[in-house]
């Protein structure tokens, strides 16, 4: 079954973003922001914008461009008794923190037997088609899912966005929690009063019984309109979000796949080696003697992300290529 | 009370009390990495370990220092700080054979032991890996206002790591209570570090305003009154600093290391052995000032050797984990 919302206050992913850390910040002392441009500026997307006039400099804290040395910091602080937010502009910049993420934060736990732990969480966007050319555009968030330690959210809507990001900031653990830099204005249901999303539990955005497209980030909305297309074809399309990469609700996907026995799945991220070609595995493993046709993969064409728009625009799953890899699926149904 | 009435005598009591625990510590360690090489030799000890015999002098000194709130961050070369934090030798052995008992459960091994009772946030294998750890508990500390200082290990080959240099710039910036201790041993790995540091070591922290000391590493006493100082400075609330102890590894980089007349003359070895040994040079000032004799030194020998091979025969006979705990601990 979707979920439920049962709000008639709307507001943009951006909001509920802020709306989530602020609301932890008020619940929790130990949490602050840290970042590029947090405090003053909001941030370079202005998700953050107001909080460092009710929270302080202290707790929205600006710092050097130094991906690395204040992810570093964050661990440190994190293992000794705070809960950091760091704030990493742009995904594509996850590289400069690689050690901290994967060395580091990781593994404290399971390195000291279980005896430090690292409660931290890292917001980072994803997301091409702004035109902002290969080092502004990427979806790097499967580097972070193949690391044991690690946990990886991947919000859909504000609803998601904020029910999961104030999970990830009570999470005992490392997270990594990614925005879609194109989505920050898109706006949806979120009700006021408060509530949280546990990490790990996929959501059937729309029910169907001939296909299952499982989509991640934006993709689940290009994969609705491509139920929509679909739907004229009397062909009906299952959407599911997995939400979270890590923890992956493998049940919700698998019993998904059993019911259609068609699949696609869809990520931004590249696709060699990527989050879509795991979730296919996993499908493959869990449903194969249900499945009438090989689980379909649509996900960012293995270029970097060009500037030039018709450029850009050929690197990502439309929905007209999801309507057509349907189609195919279904043998021309 | 009798500081009260003898000011003086007490403190130098005080300090004969200090030296003679500082001189255990310092032996302690030589000990325990004797014993390292050996259950290496004897193949007991599954994978390598770095000896941190030649360096006791500044974990000892630095650690005196310290409380036991206090937090330090280590290295590959780490079994000697967190000796000198404080941390039980026979659940240090059990973690380097791997067994259930060791400080992390032999997850970690010789390069990742960490400890929170003795504020030991951990050995880090990768050069220059723990700088932001400790950094951020330095952050910590001084956001939640508990007072505590964090002092972070590296040898002189993370001065190339960039990572550090970004801590530093923040941890200046915030003034925040870390003291940078790098240890130069004078080779990384290989390597003598003259091939690659540029400049002047000490003149890279000062760039960032931190105040720092280049100090004698084999002198215990030199250690310990400079990490003082500085400590009580960051402590203070007036900011990091950072510390160069000049050093020598007495062995080879890691127990295999045993050919080394590639990268290293025999006769540097032997000199820095037969006259710049931490702990022959502090035995003979504590000789010097009366405050202890052979009779004393041969009295802690025998404890800290008992207390040793204890540590060990526990750590042989100890049960290895079984093999369904791999998978915890991976998730907190
Ligand atoms: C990032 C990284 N690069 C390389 C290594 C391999 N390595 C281990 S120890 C070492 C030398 C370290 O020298 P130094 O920091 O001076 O410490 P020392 O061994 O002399 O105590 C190297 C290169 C590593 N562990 N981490």
């Amino acid at each position: 079954m979707p979920e439920t919302i049962t709000a008639t206050r709307e507001i943009t992913l951006g909001e509920a973003v802020r709306e989530a850390l602020a609301e932890e910040m008020r619940r929790d002392s130990r949490v602050f922001v840290m970042g590029e441009d947090v405090a003053q500026a909001g941030t370079a997307f202005k998700v953050l914008s107001g909080m460092v006039d009710e929270f302080g400099s202290d707790r929205v804290l600006d710092t050097p461009i130094s991906e690395a040395g204040f992810t570093g910091i964050a661990v440190g602080a994190a293992m000794t008794g705070m809960r950091p937010v760091v704030d990493i502009m742009f995904g594509d910049f996850v590289g400069l923190t690689m050690d901290q993420m994967v060395n580091q934060a990781a593994k404290v736990h399971y390195m000291s037997g279980g005896k430090w732990k690292v409660p931290m969480v890292m917001r980072a966007t994803l997301g091409a088609t702004r035109r902002s050319a290969a080092q502004h555009s990427q979806s790097l968030h499967a580097w972070f899912c193949h690391i044991p330690g690690l946990k990886v959210v991947l919000p859909s809507t504000p609803y998601d966005a904020k029910g999961l990001l104030k999970s990830a900031i009570r999470d005992e653990n490392p997270v990594v929690f990614y925005e879609d830099k194109m989505m920050f204005r898109f706006k949806g249901p979120v009700p006021a009063e408060e509530y949280t999303i546990p990490l790990g539990v996929a959501d059937i955005k729309r029910e169907g019984s001939d296909i299952t497209i499982v989509a991640t980030s934006s993709m689940v909305h290009v994969a609705l309109s491509a139920a929509k297309l679909l739907e004229e074809e009397d062909i009906s399309a299952e959407v599911i979000d997995p939400r979270t990469l890590w923890p992956l609700d493998e049940k919700t996907l698998i019993d998904s796949a059993k019911k259609t026995s068609r699949v696609i799945v869809m990520d931004e991220g590249y696709g060699r080696y990527g989050a879509a070609a795991e979730i296919a595995a996993v499908i493959a493993e869990g449903a194969f003697f249900d499945l009438e046709a090989p689980v379909k993969r649509l996900c960012a064409m293995h270029v970097p992300i060009p500037f030039s728009p018709p450029l850009e625009d050929a690197t990502v799953p439309t929905e007209k290529t999801v309507f057509e890899a349907a189609r195919a699926l279904l043998g021309g149904k | 009370m009798t500081t009260a009435i003898h000011p003086t005598k007490t403190e130098s009591a005080l300090e004969a009390e200090r030296c003679l625990r500082m001189y255990r510590r310092m032996l302690m360690i030589r000990l325990f990495e004797e014993n390292v090489n050996d259950l290496y030799t004897r193949a007991l000890m599954p994978g390598l370990a770095h000896l941190y015999i030649g360096e006791e002098a500044i974990a000892v000194g630095v650690c005196e220092a310290l409380t036991q709130d206090d937090y330090i961050t280590s290295t590959h070369r780490g079994h000697g700080h967190c000796v000198a934090k404080g941390a039980a030798l026979d659940r240090m052995f059990a973690e380097l054979l791997g067994k259930e008992a060791g400080y992390c459960k032999g997850k970690g091994g010789s390069m990742h032991i960490a400890d929170p009772d003795t504020g030991n946030l951990g050995a880090n294998a990768i050069v220059g890996g723990s700088a932001g750890i400790a950094t951020g508990a330095a952050f910590a500390a001084k956001r939640l206002g508990n007072g505590r200082v964090c002092v972070c290990f590296f040898g002189e080959g993370a001065l190339g790591q960039g990572v550090l240099y970004e801590v530093m710039n923040m941890a200046a910036l915030w003034k925040l209570p870390v003291i940078y201790l790098c240890e130069n041993n004078m080779y990384n790995e290989y390597t003598h570090y003259s091939e690659t540091t540029a400049g002047d070591i000490l003149t890279r922290a000062a760039g960032f305003g931190l105040p720092g000391e280049a100090i004698d590493g084999q002198d215990v006493r030199a250690v310990y009154a400079a990490a003082k100082k500085f400590i009580d400075r960051a402590r203070a609330g007036e900011g990091p600093a950072f510390l160069l102890a000049n050093t020598y590894r007495f062995f080879g980089h890691h127990v295999g290391d045993v050919s080394r007349d590639y990268y290293r003359a025999k006769q540097e070895e032997q000199t820095w052995k037969s006259q710049r040994d931490p702990i022959q040079l502090f035995s003979t000032y504590l000789v010097a000032q009366n405050l202890a004799d052979q009779a004393r030194f041969d009295e802690i020998y025998a404890e800290v050797k008992a207390e040793v091979d204890r540590a060990v025969q526990f750590a042989v006979a100890a049960p290895y984990p079984s093999a369904d705990k791999v998978d915890q601990d991976v998730y907190a």
